[in-house]
């Protein structure tokens, strides 16, 4: 009777990582309609490619090295059997070790699709995959083995015995991500034309914003999966009650955060600007990350708005410094991702102020040194951007030789 | 035979085109253009970026009939056209030189 519940409690919260993972997995299409819909029509098709081809390079290179690196065992996953359990593995575990690649795997096609944003419309397909391979091979396992991996940090201190914490990534994920893109757009430039010669900011508005709204709501979705499957079970009282609580803090961030950007984007332009409001349910969203179990329904609620207030101000202020992010995501992760960050602490005594920000600027300089690195290395070697008259003709002909939206099709 | 062209305000396309149907009118091109003339343009906002949109949708009809036709025809594209605000557009006349129906080959005034 008792092996016929544990296998129960097995296949529940086995079932449960799967279908949170399938949830975080459909992100990515979240992050492509999104993009796609800020980004003018003539680089759309680039955008969508690499979206597509970053999600495959990030399974893929997490499999043959990443997760090895993050949480140890062999490359190549060649731990895990073809019946699924691990080779002289743990007797305790409570469920099937390829689901927790499953999860984990999608969380780091998360963290590099963040970048993608970032750099849109004038960085080379082929240089931005090169670093993809690097991102979610090296860099992000890295810092994801001294975080949720509990490795110390080059020998030198643990993060977890510092007292930070993580819940779902708003450090490990978001703000991994945006350190990264930061990197990668410092070093390929703003796109021409967004930059007055006398400090002009020129709009370059996106092409279609059902896409980029449909991409938010999808993303919204998917964000269940991303803090729900983070409780990492379900098949207990107290574990299911914890899931619930995450996915009604997750949902209420998320409404908070669209609420502030929008109202700040009222006060601050006149109007309501569609494109805010989207980023701030994002932002509320992230805000919530680190730290979606503990807080009340207002709380999360009132955390949310805070970061939709936050990345308004950011994405203006990145703009006003010259850092040409045509989706905000610099803003939306890695901002509002510090921001999740320090507000663990205010309701949760299993974290403190100073772990947090020890953990931060690891995460941070870690990714943002390696990643500028690579992509300097990269540019180097082939290039980083797209020639000016590419840029002009848009990436989709260059990179992809085809239109999104074909003018004379019949 | 002349060509009547007409650019108007998108949203009159509908009355402009029934009114062209009660005069007997039976064929009209339709194309979505953007355009200005004393209207000039507005400021738009995008992400705290303001920039200006000096062109504005508007809809050119043409339209091909015979020489007798053409006061009624310009008085009717008016009359449906006119909102009495700034960028109600204009109506221009030109000659047309030949005029072929492609199905039947016929040419001239029964082409039209």
């Amino acid at each position: 009777m008792e092996n016929d519940i544990f296998q129960l409690q097995y296949a529940l919260d086995t079932f449960y990582f799967l279908v949170c993972g399938a949830l975080v997995m459909w992100m990515a299409a979240g992050f492509a309609m999104l993009e796609a819909g800020l980004v003018r029509s003539k680089n759309t098709v680039e955008i969508l490619t690499k979206n597509v081809t970053l999600f495959a390079v990030a399974c893929i290179m997490y499999m043959v090295v990443g997760y090895s690196i993050m949480y140890g065992g062999d490359i190549f996953l060649s731990t895990i059997t073809g019946s699924g359990v691990v080779e002289g593995g743990e007797e305790n575990a409570t469920y099937a070790p390829s689901a927790d690649f499953f999860f984990q795997v999608v969380f780091v096609a998360t963290a590099m699709s963040i970048v993608s944003g970032a750099v849109a419309e004038r960085m080379k397909l082929f240089a931005f995959l090169a670093f993809a391979v690097v991102m979610t091979g090296v860099i992000y396992p890295m810092e994801g083995s001294w975080t949720w991996g509990g490795n110390p940090v080059f020998g030198m201190y643990t993060l977890g015995d510092l007292g930070f914490l993580d819940f779902a990534g708003s450090g490990i994920v978001h703000m991994a991500g945006a350190a990264a893109a930061l990197a990668g757009v410092m070093l390929v430039g703003a796109r021409k034309g967004k930059y007055g010669p006398n400090g002009e900011i020129n709009a370059i508005p996106g092409a279609n914003l059902p896409l980029a709204t449909l991409g938010t709501f999808i993303l919204w979705l998917g964000w269940f999966g991303f803090n729900g499957g983070s409780v990492l079970a379900t098949a207990s009282v107290d574990s299911a009650n914890a899931v619930a609580v995450v996915f009604m803090n997750t949902n209420l961030a998320a409404a908070g955060g669209c609420i502030g950007a929008l109202l700040l984007a009222k006060v601050m332009f006149g109007k309501a600007d569609l494109t805010m409001a989207l980023n701030g349910c994002l932002a509320g969203l992230v805000a919530i990350t680190a730290g979606p179990d503990t807080p009340t329904a207002l709380q999360a609620t009132i955390f949310g708005a805070l970061g939709g207030l936050l990345v308004v101000f950011s994405i203006t202020t990145l703009d006003k410094l010259k850092i040409d992010d045509p989706v905000g995501a610099i803003s939306v992760h890695g901002v509002v991702g510090l921001l999740g960050l320090l507000l663990v602490p205010v309701t949760n005594d299993g974290a403190s102020f100073s772990g947090q920000i020890i953990g931060a600027l690891t995460i941070f300089g870690w990714v943002f040194v390696t990643s500028f690195i690579t992509f300097f290395v990269i540019k180097m070697v082939m290039g980083l951007r797209v020639s000016e008259e590419e840029e002009y003709e848009g990436a989709d002909l260059s990179e992809c030789g085809m239109e999104a939206y074909p003018e004379f099709a019949k | 035979m002349k060509l009547v062209t007409a650019v108007i305000k998108p949203f009159k396309l509908d009355d402009v085109r029934e009114a062209l149907s009660t005069m007997g009118v039976q064929g009209i091109t339709v194309s979505e253009v953007k355009g200005f003339g004393r209207q000039k343009g507005h400021t738009e906002l995008y992400r705290g970026a303001e920039y200006v949109v000096d062109f504005l949708p508007k809809v050119k009809i043409e339209i091909a009939i015979a020489d007798g036709m053409v006061d009624q025809t310009i008085e009717a594209i008016s009359k449906a056209a006119q909102t009495g605000k700034i960028g109600d557009g204009k109506i221009f006349v030109s000659s047309l030189e030949h005029v072929t129906r492609i199905r039947t080959g016929e040419t001239g005034e029964e082409a039209l």
